[in-house]
């Protein structure tokens, strides 16, 4: 009885930092197509900029809440030992700790981005900005993070579901890139160039990588837990 | 943007730059206006308090 | 003398004269003949040593202003970088403000017609450095910076070797050094300057908070023009009433202007406010061709058609009728060889590549205008381009962080309205036989803040 309710108790919190992540993804890949839209001066009638800057900020702190929700739940999971710490400062856990790690980095960074975005009026324009950029840079990362510690990536539909997501930030990007060419070439070719590599990267990586065999091993799952990790999984695909 | 949130006050000119009249706003505006230069995306705007007035 | 190498149309670089009024030269007192700077010895000699007003940074903290700015208020003293703002309600300012003060000297000089500071800056450094110390000590000011354009080489040495020249001279500011400064159009404006000073572009900032209250460094500062500090030096010395001898009740005192265009001496001249045209002309030698017009104050300034040039006074008082003022002392003849209207599309074009790209309404704005100009110096202009350019202009005006958009657009509806027949013509027929003579107005080669910066950044956001 009582190791059925343990397992129970761990797998709600898994499930919720499994499906709070997700939501997460979901909302920061709206949010940078919003954030496109509101830089290109995108509207319509029934949608004046007002609202689609309105909705890109209200989004984008959506986001913040749900990785909070993600970061406490990991946290408080019994299941994998991940500290409050770890969410934090990358790369010092137990728990798959490169992947876990580039969780926290991209959490960082958008902290920054949200913090320097709440006092927007009491910095100067051109800091407000360079900081902002940084979300282009932490959607990648949160991606590959979701991958590497994600225990259902090799479930179709969320497979799927991460694929669309990447093809929306990478429309939004060209979006972006392509209007004002060629102003600020070096930047825009780079901007490309990167969006171009993590696509390739992640192409021959996903096969051998996540979607592969033993992943779970190989990405640094602590080994007390890789009897268990099995289990659990089978678990919670049968509640499924 | 700000022409949206304040179009009493304010218009965009060719280039979508705003346009503003400069006159003194009136209590009900002055929420509608903070919001306007909140939203603008270059910090172009400015409500100020206007010596001996509100 | 050194040439100067980045100048359009100049032929030589302008070398300062002695007018025939009287009671002049002041502050162009004893050019030397080997064209050099006075050393010095040399100055002190002319003008005598430094005034002991008992302005002492001990006297800083006191209540009771110091006694130069009361010499200065009384004397009017104008700044004569081209706004004319009082000189003394500048150093009232920067003297009350309760944090250590920096004195700064702008001889930038971004107006590509004007060349009396770096004038003063190759040949009477000491007067202009003299200045800057009084003003430090009426001021509590422990740094004084003097900002010399890079493009004028021999002025920055010349500052440079008369700063060296005064380490240890009593009464110096703690700190005293050169700052070389890019060119550019607008990178004279004050809150430019303090920019460039502070590690950013020499391009204008969002004021508030003026430099008065925090400038260089978040300092309290000083920002006033070179020629400014020359009078104030000398100010110092001989007093207020002596200052008030010369020039008109409004407008006291001497100024140096510059003078180009078909003379047989342009230069740098010293003038009385008030003093004809005519005497400013045949101090220099009188006119080598009959001019069609001049212009005033610089480029952002006004035409006055030459037929009218025998009656004019220079002062503000005496020109506001025409429209026009002295500005930074620009005095530019166009001859009857030249075409006003190609000339004044290209300066019309070189003010819109001048932007600082910092604000739409100017940065599109005086394209805008600079393209309908030229469409009517080449009669391709459609429909009505009088229209268009009215329009533009009034969109421009006031909505920039500078007064640049407002200068250009001055300086075009000046020249449609002296030169409304040339304009006509050339809307009808396009190019006329003089667009193709030498460019007389003076603009430089260079490429400015505003422009490498707008080559660097895209579109707004």
């Amino acid at each position: 009885m009582s190791a059925t309710l343990a397992a129970t108790s761990g797998s709600t919190y898994w499930y919720l930092t499994r499906s709070t992540g997700g939501v997460a993804l979901l909302l920061l890949t709206a949010a940078i197509v919003l954030g496109v839209l509101d830089v290109q001066r995108f509207s319509t009638p029934q949608w004046p900029r007002f609202v689609v800057d309105s909705l890109h900020r209200n989004v984008s702190l959506l986001a913040m809440a749900f990785l909070a929700l993600h970061i406490l739940t990991s946290v408080l999971d019994s299941f994998a030992p991940i500290s409050l710490i770890d969410a934090l400062i990358p790369f010092g856990g137990s728990y798959r700790p490169f992947w876990l790690g580039l969780g926290a980095v991209s959490f960082d960074m958008l902290v920054a981005v949200t913090i320097t975005s709440l006092l927007r009026q009491r910095m100067g324009y051109a800091t407000w900005r360079a900081i902002h950029w940084l979300t282009y840079a932490s959607w990648p990362i949160a991606l590959l993070h979701g991958f590497g510690t994600g225990s259902d990536v090799q479930a179709t539909w969320l497979l799927a579901l991460s694929i669309g997501c990447l093809l929306l930030v990478l429309a939004a990007v060209l979006a972006r890139v392509l209007s004002g060419w060629p102003q600020n070439l070096r930047a825009r070719t780079a901007a490309l160039g990167g969006a171009g590599v993590f696509s390739v990267f992640l192409l021959l990586w996903l096969p051998g990588g996540p979607l592969g065999s033993e992943w779970a091993r190989r990405s640094g799952t602590p080994s007390s837990l890789l009897g268990h990790s099995s289990h659990a999984k089978s678990q919670g695909g049968g509640r499924r | 943007m700000c022409a949206e949130l304040l179009p009493e006050r304010i218009t965009l000119d060719e280039w979508g730059y705003p346009l503003i009249d400069g006159e003194p706003l009136p209590r009900s505006l002055l929420s509608h206006a903070r919001r306007a230069a909140a939203a603008c995306p270059t910090f172009a705007l400015l409500v100020e308090r206007e010596q001996g007035h509100d | 003398m050194s040439r100067s190498s980045t100048t359009l149309a100049e032929e030589r670089p302008p070398a300062p004269r002695e007018p025939a009024a009287p009671a002049l030269p002041r502050l162009l007192s004893g050019i030397p003949a080997h064209g050099g700077a006075l050393s010095l010895d040399e100055h002190l000699d002319i003008h005598g040593g430094l005034p002991p007003i008992g302005d002492r940074p001990a006297q800083r903290r006191r209540h009771a202003p110091s006694e130069l700015i009361g010499r200065i208020e009384r004397a009017g003293l104008r700044g004569r970088g081209g706004a004319g703002f009082p000189t003394a309600t500048k150093l009232h300012a920067v003297a009350a403000a309760r944090r250590r003060s920096i004195v700064v000297i702008n001889a930038a000089e971004g107006e590509p017609a004007s060349h009396k500071d770096r004038t003063l800056c190759r040949l009477l450094p000491h007067l202009m450095l003299d200045g800057g110390q009084l003003a430090a000590q009426a001021v509590g000011a422990d740094e004084l910076i003097v900002c010399v354009c890079e493009s004028a080489a021999a002025s920055v040495e010349a500052v440079a070797a008369a700063i060296a020249e005064r380490s240890g001279l009593a009464g110096a500011p703690a700190r005293v050094r050169l700052s070389v400064v890019p060119g550019g159009y607008v990178a004279g404006q004050e809150s430019a300057l303090v920019n460039y000073l502070n590690g950013g572009p020499a391009l204008p900032t969002f004021t508030p908070p003026m430099p008065f209250e925090q400038g260089v460094r978040r300092r309290p500062t000083l920002v006033s023009n070179a020629e400014t500090f020359a009078h104030i030096a000398l100010i110092g010395r001989h007093g207020s009433q002596w200052f008030r001898e010369l020039g008109t009740t409004s407008q006291p005192g001497s100024a140096l202007v510059t003078l180009t265009g078909p003379v047989a001496n342009p230069g740098v001249y010293e003038i009385e406010y008030g003093a004809s045209l005519s005497a400013l002309l045949q101090a220099a030698g009188g006119t080598t061709s009959r001019p069609r017009a001049a212009l005033l104050g610089g480029y952002a300034g006004a035409w006055v058609e030459g037929q009218l040039l025998g009656g004019v006074a220079l002062s503000d008082e005496h020109l506001a009728p025409h429209g026009a003022s002295l500005g930074a002392g620009v005095v530019a003849l166009l001859s009857a060889d030249a075409c006003p209207v190609a000339e004044t599309a290209r300066v019309a074009r070189w003010l819109s590549a001048e932007s600082a790209g910092q604000c739409g309404p100017c940065l599109n704005g005086l394209d805008a205008l600079a393209a309908t100009v030229q469409e009517v110096a080449s009669g391709t202009a459609q429909g009505n381009a009088g229209k268009r350019i009215a329009r533009l202009a009034a969109l421009v005006q006031r909505r920039g962080a500078c007064a640049h958009p407002d200068g250009a657009v001055r300086f075009v509806l000046s020249a449609l309205e002296t030169f409304s027949a040339a304009f006509a013509d050339h809307a009808r027929h396009g190019a006329c036989d003089a667009c193709a003579s030498p460019a007389e107005l003076p603009l430089p080669v260079r490429s400015s803040a505003g422009a490498e910066r707008r080559r660097g950044v895209g579109s707004a956001s």
